[in-house]
């Protein structure tokens, strides 16, 4: 059976589509799944760099399109995991070198040797979006709680809406003691706001940024409560029903403040 | 240490104000992105309207404005005639709009945006005929 | 990039007029570094200080200079409207709710950047050269057709970067891209000086060793922002914060005046560290 096909979106840059596409990849990877992650940001690569495989690039997305490898000979195996690999975009090539039609061939043959391809799109709706979208039969959109995000975001599903692939949400970096203190908005307003099924929510988390800078998905780390929340996705990706953590309940912080204010 | 925290934690909520705005301004994202459903829209509400009073269909404007926290559609249809209550047609009727005058009383507001003043928008306006009877229609 | 190549020096009636503005592009490549953020606060900063400043949305199809300047109610025209004739820049030109001789002219919402010529896009620039100081262009993130319509009508660029291996990567191929017209000026944003301290992120001496571009600013994270942006009031409106005070810095370096050089923030110290000093203070 083939593989599903999911693109990650979001309209505005830098909510961390190449972020959750490397952990849900490595969590789907680590739940016994056989995973490919293609990087469609042509010119801007990243996911490479993200899961350290930077060096080991010896083939690129054009050069599959133009016929001048084969698939397998671009795909780099990430060795932490038992099945993982990932086709890494062209850097030096503009996003119009690749038609979406070639693009959705090649997440096609991918497809055929995978349970899961998960795309990673670039930022904005021009060219590399379309592309990445031509490819994929599922959507996952990505916002942050703020205005623009979610803006952007709305945008994004209007403009894959209507072509029969199911959308789902990711809240990312949500800071729940900024949701207390009224100075961000809620999940419940980010979905209020967008109408899409609720697929995940992922605090902000600044070991994202060390981990991303060494070359390691956040969840190889035993110690990150980003493991389970992203192993909470894959499982609902799966069709599991699985509930949503919630950050309501009081931090740390807010604990020693009442102690504080108590003595 | 505790004025910090305070400082800190204490903000009053911008998150409300925000959601606000991104509502409104998703609204107004949708509006332009879908000019044939403002023009269906427009269609049928004159095909509404025209069931019951005769409209100058080359002199409808159709906008949509913001008004403090809300967005209005405003519709301003000149109307040409309105049928007896009995349903004939009213003998004065007048055909090319140049020559008479539109039967609504337009309702002269001046619109202010942001402290420029704008022409007076002309409001639509049933216009009530004080032979009216149970019979007529009522336009909702 | 060819286009971008092209263009000629200032026709030569300018040199008898009054001095033209600036052109300055903002873009990174990188998408959610802080364009939009930064080409709101240096624009306000920039009017502060009272020059006469319009900021330019070319993020057709995802604007957002507009809701991060609370204008978003009072945007009737836009870009493309501009550049199709339908109105004129007058009538495009939304006035700042805060700032005096600051002006917004919005992006298309429902248009595609496709849609924008470059030589309208160079002929509009040129044309608000001769009445503002400062054009302020937003660019959009990436690195295709809208980047390079953003940046065709600049004289000058300001890179944003954060201090994070994709943002970092990003800027240095956009620099390459911008070639050799442009000598853009760096600015770091997000700057986490506590994790930096703890050797989690790269520092400001990290991004310039790879980077290598004159530093224009350096702004910490700051959450505050988030909120900034929840009203629409940039945060350069409150020189008594540290970021807000940083664009004004900003400001100053670009026009020229003598200010000393980006610092980078230093760490505050951590809460926990402070609830230990004043635990040990207690014990004491």
């Amino acid at each position: 059976m083939n593989a599903r096909k999911i693109v990650i979106t979001s309209g505005k840059g830098g909510v961390g589509k190449t972020t959750t596409t490397d952990n849900l990849g490595a969590t789907l990877a680590n739940r016994g799944h056989r995973v490919i992650l293609i990087d469609a940001d042509i010119g801007l690569r990243n996911l490479d760099l993200v899961l350290g495989l930077e060096k080991r690039i010896v083939f690129d997305l054009v050069e599959v399109a133009e016929g001048r490898c084969q698939l397998r000979q671009a795909l780099i195996k990430d060795k932490r995991f038992e099945s993982l690999s990932i086709l890494p975009a062209a850097q030096t090539r503009e996003k119009d070198a690749i038609t979406p039609e070639q693009f959705a061939s090649i997440v096609e043959r991918a497809a055929e040797q995978a349970d899961y391809v998960l795309i990673d799109s670039p930022a904005g709706i021009e060219t590399g979006f379309r592309n990445a979208v031509a490819g994929a039969t599922e959507a996952i959109v990505v916002t942050t709680p703020e205005v623009s995000s979610i803006r952007d975001a709305d945008r994004v599903v209007g403009k894959i809406a209507g072509a029969g692939k199911p959308i789902r949400l990711i809240v990312n970096r949500l800071r729940p003691e900024m949701v207390r203190s009224g100075d961000m908005l809620s999940v419940d307003d980010v979905c209020d706001v967008l109408s899409i099924e609720l697929l995940g929510v992922v605090p902000d988390d600044e070991e994202v940024i060390d981990t991303t800078n060494r070359g390691e998905p956040i969840v190889l780390s035993d110690t990150n409560r980003l493991r389970t929340i992203y192993d909470k996705i894959a499982r609902r990706l799966e069709g599991e029903l699985v509930p949503f953590t919630s950050f309501d309940g009081q931090s740390f912080i807010g604990r020693i403040i009442d102690a504080l204010k108590a003595g | 240490m505790i004025e910090f925290l305070r400082r800190l934690f204490g903000h009053n909520g911008s998150s409300a104000t925000a959601k606000e705005r991104l509502r409104l301004v998703l609204m107004t994202d949708h509006l332009e992105l879908a000019p044939e459903m403002i023009e269906t829209m427009k269609r049928e509400l004159v095909d509404v309207i025209s069931r019951h009073v005769e409209v100058d269909r080359e002199r409808i404007e159709v906008n949509f404005e913001r008004q403090d926290s809300t967005l209005a559609l405003l519709a301003n249809i000149p109307i040409v005639s309105v049928n007896r209550p009995n349903g004939k047609a009213d003998a004065t009727a007048a055909p090319p709009p140049q020559t008479a005058p539109p039967k609504s009383e337009p309702v002269a507001k001046a619109a202010e945006s942001d402290g420029e003043a704008k022409p007076p928008r002309k409001r639509r306006r049933r216009k009530k005929s004080p032979a009216k009877t149970a019979a007529a229609p009522a336009v909702s | 990039m060819q286009q971008v190549e092209s263009i000629q020096a200032e026709p030569a009636a300018s040199a008898a007029t009054a001095k033209l503005g600036r052109a300055i592009v903002i873009t990174s490549g990188k998408g959610g570094v802080g364009k939009t953020t930064t080409t709101a606060n240096l624009g306000t900063a920039l009017a502060r200080r009272g020059a006469r400043v319009v900021m330019i949305d070319a993020d057709i199809g995802l604007r957002n200079l507009d809701i991060v300047l609370g204008l978003e109610s009072r945007v009737k025209h836009h870009l493309l409207d501009v550049l199709e004739d339908r109105v004129t820049i007058d009538d495009a030109l939304v006035g700042d709710k805060h700032s005096e001789n600051l002006f917004l002219l919005a992006a298309a919402q429902s248009r595609e950047k496709d849609d924008v010529e470059t030589p309208k896009m160079q002929a509009l620039v040129a044309s608000l050269r001769e009445r503002f100081d400062y054009v302020l262009i937003d660019c959009p993130a990436g690195i295709e057709l809208g980047f390079k319509n953003a940046v065709a009508g600049a004289q000058e660029a300001i890179v944003v970067c954060t201090p994070e291996v994709s943002a970092v990567r990003d800027v240095d191929r956009v620099v390459g891209l911008l070639g050799n017209r442009f000598r853009p000026q760096l600015v770091i944003n997000r700057l986490r000086p506590h994790l930096v301290k703890k050797g989690k992120m790269l520092s400001v001496e990290d991004v310039n060793a790879i980077l290598r571009l004159p530093l224009l600013g350096v702004l910490a994270d700051e959450p505050e922002i988030i909120v900034t942006t929840n009203r629409g009031e940039p945060l350069a409106l409150r020189t008594e914060n540290a970021t807000g005070a940083a664009y004004h810095a900003i400001a100053a370096r670009l026009a020229g005046d003598d200010v000393p050089p980006p610092m980078p923030p230093v760490p505050k110290p951590t809460l926990l560290e402070r609830i230990g000093s004043l635990v040990g203070r207690k014990r004491s």
